[in-house]
C-alpha cells in the first residue's frame, strides 16, 4: 500500500523571509483585538456578567421570535434582556441582569425567571424550559477574578519551565505566542459578540495548551539544528527547523480538524461556543509557532552558542594551566 | 529503547486491563448490558450540565453568625447574673457595632461578677472567644475575637450543612451532593432536579421559630412608625397574613425559641379547616412553654419565624401537653415546608443563593448523544487518516487512540471525577496530545529513515528524538493544569482535570504502548524496509 504523504519530502518554503511584514501585521492584530475588547467588550455570559438566564425551546415555531421576545421581556422593567439563538433557530437563552436588591432576597430571582417565563408563554404555546442559571454579582466577579488569575498563572509557569528547559529567549518567545493567541482569540469574541463563559475560558487553555505543543516541537528542533549546524546562520537555520516539522505540524492540525469539524456541525449547542474557539485557535495557535515565537529567537539574539555550555574563566585558566588548547 | 523484558511487559499490559476495566462500568451504564452487582462498580460521574439536574450554590452571612453571638452572650450574662447569689443586678446593656456593654449597679459586685463572666468568656481549648474589659469601674465591655468568630462560623457552618442535608433528604430527591466551599458557602447539586423552586424555597427559610408576648402597652402610632417602647422590638406581619403590611410591638425578652422541638407535622385545624403546623416541644421546652403560658393567660402572644409575625392569638388558657399549633394563613404545601424545616432545626445562619444551575434531562441527554455522534465521525475520520498515512505504524497508534480513551476514563472512574461540558474539552485536547505524540515519532522515523538509517535504528532514534518534545510539551501542560485547577473555579477545574489525567495515559498509550508493540514486531518480523 502506498501511503499519503501530506507535505513532500524536504521542502524549503522561505517562511521567515518575510518575518517582518508578518511580525507587524500580528502586532497590529494584537493591539486592534485590545481595542476592540476595550471598546466593544466582551459579550459576558451569565457566568461572568450575572444575572438570571432561561434557556427555552419553542416547540411550536421554526423560528424563535427574537425581536417580540426582546421587546416583550423589556417592557417587564428589569433592563435590557439579552436574547440569543442557542443551538436550534427555535432555541433560545434569555438573560435579565438582576436588580441589585434582588441579590440579597432569596427567591426573588426566581420569580424574575418566573415572570419572565409565564410572560412568555402567555403568548406562545409549548414553550419547553431548557434550563436557568443565576449567577449573582458577586459569584460573578469571582469567577472572572479567578479566570483571569487562572490564565496568568499558566502562562507565566509555563513559560519559565520553558526557560528552564531551553534558554531565557525561547521562555520569552512562548510567552509572547501565548500572549498573541489569548489577545487574538478574545479580539474574535469581542469582533463577533459571540458570548463569553466559563466554557470559553477553557477553550483558551485548550489553545494555550495546544499553541504550546507546536511550539516546543518548533523548538525543540532549533535547540537540534543549533548543536549540529553550528555555523547556519540564524534566520536560515529557523527555516530549516520549521520545514522540518513542517510535515508533522501539518498532519497534527488537520487530525485535530478533522476532530472538531464534525463536533462544530453535528455536536452539541451547548458545545459549540467551546469547539468554534479551539477550532480557530488551531490555527492561530500554529500560526504564532512559526511566525511570532521563532522569529523573536533572532531579535533577542539567539545564537549557536545558547546551547554550549559557557566556560567561565576557572576552568579556563585551568585548562591552560594543564596545557590543554 | 526498544529492549523489552517479559516483566515490563506483563506489568505494561496489566496497567492498561485493569484500566480499561475501571472504565467498564461507565461505558455499560449506557447500554442495556448490566454489569455484575458483585463486583465494584467505579462510574465517572456526569456533570449537571450533561446529565441534567440542579446546582445551587448557598452563601452565608458571617456578620449575622456574629450578631446572633452577641444576642445570645447577651441572654447567657443575664441569666447568670440573674442566678448569681446574691443576684448581681446589672443594667444599660446595650450592643453597639460588634461590642457587648453592660453596668453592674454596685461596685462591690465588679469582681464577683469578672469571676463569674470567665467561663463565658474562654471558649473550648486554649482560644479565648472574647476579649473583656471593665471600663469606668462598672463598666464591662465584651468584644468577640477574630479566633471567636471564626470558630462561630466555622460551628454554624458545619450545622447549616447539617440541616440542609436533613431538608434535602425529607424531599426524598436522589443522591443529592452537599458539600462546604470556602468559610461561607454550601454547594448543593441534585442530579434529576427539574424544579428547583420547592428545594430553593425549602432552603431560603431559615426556620427560626419564636414566640414573644405582644407588648399591649406600645401605642399603635409608635408602633406604626417603628418606634419601639423601651424593652421591647417591633417585628412586621409576614406577607399573606391577615394583618400584612401592618406591625406589632413584643417584649424582647421573656419569649421562647422554637429551637426545642422533637417534631412538627402538617396538620388541619379541625375547627377552621385550615392548614397549621403541630409542634410537640421536648421536656424543657414543653416546661418553659407551660410556665409562660401559665403565666400570661388572656394575654397575646406572637409566633414569629424569620423575623415575620405569623399570628399573634390570644393564649385561651394555659398549654401544658407540651404541644402547640402554628396557624397563619398556610396552604397545605407551605404548611408542609414548614414543617420539614422545624424538624430538620433551624439554620444557624440565613443561607442566600448566590449561584443556580437548571439543566433540563433532554438538553443534557441531547448533548450527549450529539457530543457522541460527533466524536464518533471525528474519531473514524482520524482514525482513516492515520492509517491511511502510516501504514502499521498508523494501526498501532490507533489502538493506542483507543486504549488512551478508555483508560482516562477508568482512571476517573476511579478517581470519581465527574466529566463535565469543559471536561470534553479537556477530552479533545488529551486525544490531540495523543495523536501529535504519534504523529511526531513517525514522521521522525520517517526522516531517521530518509536519511539512511537502518530500521532498527531508524525506529530506535525516531523514539528517542520525539520523546524529548514529547515530555516537554507534555510537563508544560501538566503544570498548567495543575495551577488551574488550584486557580481555577468549578468548570476550570473540570477540565484541569480531564488535562492533567489525559497528559498521563496519552504519554502511556501513544509512547510507551506503541513502542512496545512496535519493538515485538521488529524483533518477530525483522522488516528490511519500513512502509512508513
Amino acid at each position: 500500500m502506498r501511503l499519503l504523504k501530506l507535505v513532500p519530502d524536504d521542502t524549503n518554503i522561505k517562511f521567515l523571509k518575510y518575518r517582518m511584514p508578518f511580525y507587524v501585521v500580528s502586532l497590529l492584530l494584537i493591539a486592534a483585538s485590545w481595542a476592540l475588547v476595550m471598546t466593544k467588550g466582551l459579550n459576558y455570559g451569565v457566568d461572568f456578567a450575572g444575572g438570571q438566564e432561561v434557556r427555552l425551546t419553542f416547540s411550536e415555531l421554526e423560528e424563535a421570535p427574537i425581536p417580540s421576545l426582546r421587546e416583550q421581556i423589556g417592557a417587564l422593567g428589569y433592563g435590557d434582556p439579552v436574547i440569543q439563538r442557542f443551538g436550534a433557530a427555535n432555541q433560545v437563552s434569555i438573560r435579565v441582569p438582576l436588580p441589585e436588591a434582588v441579590e440579597d432576597t432569596p427567591g426573588a430571582a426566581t420569580a424574575i425567571g418566573n415572570e419572565v417565563i409565564s410572560a412568555i408563554e402567555s403568548t406562545y404555546d409549548n414553550v419547553i424550559r431548557d434550563g436557568n442559571d443565576t449567577v449573582s454579582g458577586k459569584v460573578a466577579g469571582e469567577f472572572r477574578e479567578k479566570a483571569v488569575l487562572a490564565l496568568l498563572a499558566a502562562m507565566l509557569a509555563i513559560s519559565m519551565y520553558i526557560w528552564v528547559r531551553f534558554e531565557w529567549q525561547f521562555g520569552v518567545g512562548a510567552l509572547f505566542a501565548l500572549v498573541h493567541d489569548v489577545s487574538l482569540t478574545l479580539g474574535m469574541f469581542a469582533l463577533f459578540q459571540l458570548e463569553f463563559s466559563l466554557q470559553i475560558i477553557a477553550a483558551i487553555l485548550a489553545i494555550i495548551g495546544y499553541s504550546l505543543n507546536d511550539t516546543i516541537v518548533i523548538y525543540d528542533r532549533i535547540r537540534e539544528n543549533l548543536k549540529k549546524y553550528r555555523k547556519m546562520p540564524l534566520p536560515e537555520l529557523l527555516d530549516l527547523s520549521v520545514n522540518e516539522t513542517l510535515a508533522r505540524t501539518v498532519m497534527t492540525s488537520l487530525t485535530l480538524l478533522i476532530a472538531l469539524v464534525p463536533l462544530l456541525l453535528f455536536g452539541p449547542a451547548s458545545l459549540f461556543g467551546l469547539v468554534a474557539a479551539i477550532t480557530l485557535g488551531i490555527f492561530v495557535g500554529t500560526y504564532s509557532s512559526v511566525y511570532m515565537a521563532a522569529p523573536i529567537l533572532i531579535w533577542l539574539g539567539v545564537t549557536s552558542n545558547s546551547f554550549i555550555p559557557q566556560e567561565n574563566v576557572a576552568d579556563k585558566q585551568d585548562r591552560i594551566a594543564r596545557g590543554e588548547s | 529503547m526498544l529492549e523489552f523484558p517479559r516483566w515490563k511487559k506483563i506489568w505494561l499490559w496489566a496497567i492498561t486491563l485493569i484500566a480499561i476495566v475501571c472504565a467498564l462500568p461507565s461505558i455499560l451504564s449506557g447500554t442495556s448490558v448490566r454489569w455484575p452487582d458483585a463486583l465494584p462498580d467505579p462510574m465517572v460521574n456526569l456533570g449537571l450540565d450533561l446529565a441534567g439536574g440542579s446546582h445551587i450554590l448557598l452563601e452565608a452571612n458571617p456578620e449575622q453568625v456574629a450578631e446572633q453571638r452577641i444576642e445570645n452572650m447577651e441572654e447567657s450574662v443575664r441569666s447568670v447574673m440573674r442566678q448569681a447569689s446574691p443576684r448581681i443586678r446589672i443594667g444599660d446593656v446595650s450592643t453597639s457595632g460588634n461590642q457587648l456593654s453592660f453596668m453592674v449597679d454596685s461596685s462591690a459586685d465588679v469582681d464577683r461578677a469578672r469571676e463569674l463572666m470567665l467561663p463565658l468568656v474562654n471558649g473550648v481549648g486554649l482560644t479565648r472567644e472574647w476579649t473583656l474589659a471593665v471600663v469606668d469601674e462598672t463598666r464591662f465591655t465584651l468584644e468577640p475575637t477574630s479566633d471567636g468568630i471564626s470558630n462561630a462560623v466555622t460551628d454554624a457552618m458545619d450545622s447549616a450543612t447539617e440541616v440542609v442535608r436533613k431538608r434535602i433528604d425529607a424531599l426524598g430527591t436522589r443522591e443529592p451532593t452537599i458539600i462546604r466551599q470556602g468559610d461561607t458557602r454550601i454547594v448543593v447539586q441534585v442530579p434529576g432536579l427539574q424544579d428547583p423552586d420547592q428545594l430553593k424555597k425549602l432552603l431560603g427559610q431559615t426556620a427560626k421559630l419564636e414566640f414573644k408576648l405582644v407588648d399591649q402597652a406600645a401605642l399603635p402610632s409608635d408602633v406604626e412608625q417603628g418606634i419601639a417602647p423601651p424593652g421591647s422590638q417591633i417585628f412586621p406581619y409576614a406577607e399573606g397574613t391577615d394583618f400584612a403590611g401592618s406591625s406589632i410591638a413584643v417584649r424582647r425578652l421573656g419569649g421562647i425559641k422554637g429551637d426545642s422541638l422533637t417534631n412538627a407535622q402538617q396538620s388541619v385545624d379541625p375547627q377552621t379547616n385550615e392548614a397549621v403546623v403541630s409542634i410537640t416541644f421536648d421536656q424543657q421546652g414543653g416546661a418553659k412553654f407551660a410556665k409562660l403560658t401559665t403565666e400570661n393567660v388572656n394575654k397575646p402572644f406572637a409566633i414569629i419565624l424569620d423575623g415575620k409575625v405569623l399570628s399573634a392569638p390570644n393564649i385561651n388558657e394555659p398549654i401544658r401537653g407540651g404541644s402547640a399549633q402554628i396557624s397563619g394563613n398556610f396552604t397545605t404545601e407551605s404548611a408542609n415546608e414548614l414543617a420539614i424545616s422545624l424538624r430538620s432545626g433551624a439554620l444557624p445562619v440565613d443561607l442566600t443563593v448566590v449561584e443556580e444551575r437548571t439543566v433540563g434531562p433532554d438538553l443534557g441527554a441531547d448533548s450527549i448523544r450529539k457530543g457522541m455522534l460527533a466524536m464518533g465521525v471525528g474519531s473514524l475520520l482520524v482514525i482513516l487518516l492515520m492509517i491511511f498515512t502510516y501504514g502499521r505504524f498508523g494501526i498501532y497508534a490507533t489502538a493506542a487512540l483507543v486504549l488512551n480513551v478508555l483508560m482516562l476514563l477508568g482512571i476517573m472512574a476511579v478517581l470519581n471525577t465527574t466529566l463535565t461540558l469543559p471536561g470534553i474539552a479537556g477530552f479533545v485536547l488529551t486525544i490531540g496530545a495523543a495523536v501529535d505524540a504519534n504523529v511526531l515519532i513517525n514522521e521522525r522515523i520517517r526522516e531517521e529513515r530518509k536519511r539512511g538509517r537502518r530500521v532498527v535504528a531508524a525506529v530506535e532514534n525516531g523514539y528517542k528524538e520525539a520523546s524529548r518534545a514529547i515530555y516537554d510539551a507534555n510537563i508544560t501542560n501538566f503544570i498548567a493544569g495543575v495551577l488551574l485547577f488550584i486557580f481555577g473555579s468549578g468548570p476550570i477545574r473540570g477540565f484541569a482535570v480531564v488535562l492533567i489525567i489525559g497528559l498521563f495515559t496519552s504519554v502511556f498509550t501513544a509512547v510507551t504502548l506503541t513502542r512496545m508493540w512496535v519493538a515485538g514486531w521488529l524483533r518477530k518480523a525483522r522488516p528490511q524496509d519500513l512502509n512508513i
